[in-house]
């Protein structure tokens, strides 16, 4: 059995009186693709900022590695990388400047190797060098979605994290960045978490899949698992039938 | 039902002090990490340089305007309000001490805010709501050395700088009124700002500004790093850092000027 690379035990998170981790528990094995569902405000980006240390978990244990995230004095963003929902491009940096961030800022390059650099890394995602001085503001959205994966990968990362990976793209668009998740994370090598309500999304890119409901893990399991699966929140939740144990909050 | 009511009273009264209570610890805290990290590497110098730039070049022309007329209306408030003896030396004299002493520093420091402090609100809580500092630290960048730490440090410099120079378009505001306007003498006019002029007035002017500084530095990044739910998030962070700025400003003009000037 792979060795576990991510290790979530009883993890609390609350937002005043809106529990929104309410003890989860989750491993991600080294080298896999496991896709967190669940629906609007169930906790799933709440989560991946918990195990980067975005937000401090009120309770529980995160261990990368083995090592407990909160006590290591590591910098344990350098074992990974993430794509934001928004890409989160710097407005007032290039595309190149942005992909090359880590590089740059670091100083262990050049400006014109980092260039080189974020330039081959721009082609890998699908992107003509000529983008490479563009400002963000200036690509569409799926272009942006490829900057930021580009951004993400740069670094060659452990694990990387993919957050939404296709809202707000048209679906041919959402499929050549789920190509590129795929390719990028075996290229690499790496164990990707991705969070997503997209279940075409979830169905091509997972190895594994887990469902967050109210705060827990209540389902995991492998895709062909989840399509015989007799769970009903997990068939609600990929038949996207508005009856059934789960209500929606309105 | 009472009881109730009472309860009920007592919870919203209670709510407004704790929420200051609350904010105030959040700002202490922000302050003493960015103070903290403005002494840390790495040093953005690139970054500094551009602040700089933004915050000093192009706030000379609202500071030019601002000290200009400042500097007029005191010479003809001056001469209006003082018998016309002696009015000669009276009005140079008057015009150097408050422009050098309150009105540079002060009417600067308050455009700065409004302009400056607004626009660092609105950067920086546009980069919090759309993830850009999360992606920051997921980048290994602290954003307090990054983002805040540059502002604080070109803020700090270029604000005594942007003073000096309101101190010379002041007096001269105060100079084109006496001479073109009352008919004073021009020599006499230069003599009679030179014979009053003391260093100390314009380093303390000069102080007073690179406090001011801070102040419109860390409310801009304060209000902006804590914005949250977007459009509306950001329009509030600015309206925020400008107006606490404003009255930060003042509050600390009369600390400064009582510590020093006060006998």
């Amino acid at each position: 059995m792979a060795e576990n690379k991510i290790e979530i035990r009883n993890l609390y998170k609350a937002f005043g009186k809106k529990k929104v981790l309410n003890g989860v528990d989750l491993d991600v094995k080294k080298g896999e693709s496991l896709v967190v569902i669940g629906g609007s405000g169930t906790g799933k980006s709440v989560l991946i900022k918990c195990i980067q240390g975005l937000l401090i978990p009120d309770s529980g244990s995160i261990k990368i590695d083995g090592v407990e995230t909160v006590e290591t004095s590591e910098n344990i963003h350098e074992k990974m990388g993430m794509l934001f929902q928004g890409a989160a491009l710097f407005d007032s940096l290039s595309v190149w400047e942005n992909v090359a961030f880590v590089p740059l800022g670091k100083g262990k390059m050049s400006k014109k190797d980092a260039k080189t650099e974020a330039i081959r890394v721009l082609r890998q995602v699908g992107l003509a060098p000529d983008v490479a001085d563009l400002s963000p503001a200036e690509l569409s959205g799926g272009m942006q979605k490829r900057v930021g994966l580009a951004r993400a990968i740069i670094t060659k990362p452990e694990i990387i994290f993919f957050d939404e990976p296709t809202t707000g793209l048209d679906p041919i668009m959402a499929d050549v960045i789920n190509d590129l998740i795929i390719e990028s994370a075996r290229g690499l090598g790496a164990t990707t978490l991705t969070i997503t309500h997209d279940m075409a999304s979830a169905r091509k890119i997972a190895d594994r899949i887990a469902m967050l409901y109210h705060g827990k893990i209540i389902w995991i399991g492998t895709v062909k698992e989840m399509e015989n699966s007799d769970n009903p929140y997990l068939q609600q939740f990929i038949t996207g039938n508005a009856q059934g144990p789960i209500q929606v909050e309105v | 039902m009472l009881k109730k009511t009472l309860g009920t009273f007592l919870q919203t009264l209670g709510k407004a002090p704790l929420a200051f209570i609350i904010n105030l610890g959040y700002f202490t805290q922000f302050v003493a990490k960015s103070v903290y990290n403005c002494f840390m590497p790495p040093f953005y110098f690139r970054l500094f340089g551009m602040q700089f730039l933004n915050i000093g070049f192009y706030s000379l022309p609202v500071v030019g305007l601002t000290t200009l007329f400042a500097g007029m209306v005191i010479a003809i408030q001056t001469y209006s309000g003082i018998s016309e003896y002696g009015a000669e030396s009276v009005v140079a004299s008057v015009v150097l001490i408050s422009v050098t002493r309150e009105l540079a520093p002060v009417l600067s420091a308050l455009m700065v805010a409004g302009r400056i402090g607004a626009a660092m609100a609105a950067e920086i809580g546009t980069m919090r709501v759309t993830e850009q500092i999360d992606a920051l630290i997921t980048l290994s960048a602290n954003p307090f050395r990054y983002l805040i730490a540059p502002r604080i440090w070109a803020a700090i410099i270029v604000m005594p700088l942007l003073v000096l120079f309101g101190d010379i378009i002041g007096i001269f505001g105060g100079y084109l009124v006496g001479v073109y306007k009352l008919d004073f003498n021009p020599a006499n006019y230069i003599t009679n700002t030179m014979d009053f002029m003391k260093s100390t007035d314009i380093i303390m002017g000069m102080v007073k500004a690179g406090v001011f500084g801070f102040i419109i530095s860390v409310m801009g990044c304060y209000h902006g790093y804590r914005s949250k739910g977007g459009a509306q998030g950001v329009g509030e962070a600015t309206t925020n850092a400008v107006v606490t700025a404003s009255i930060l400003i003042l509050i600390a003009n009369y600390l400064i000027t009582e510590l020093f000037f006060a006998r």
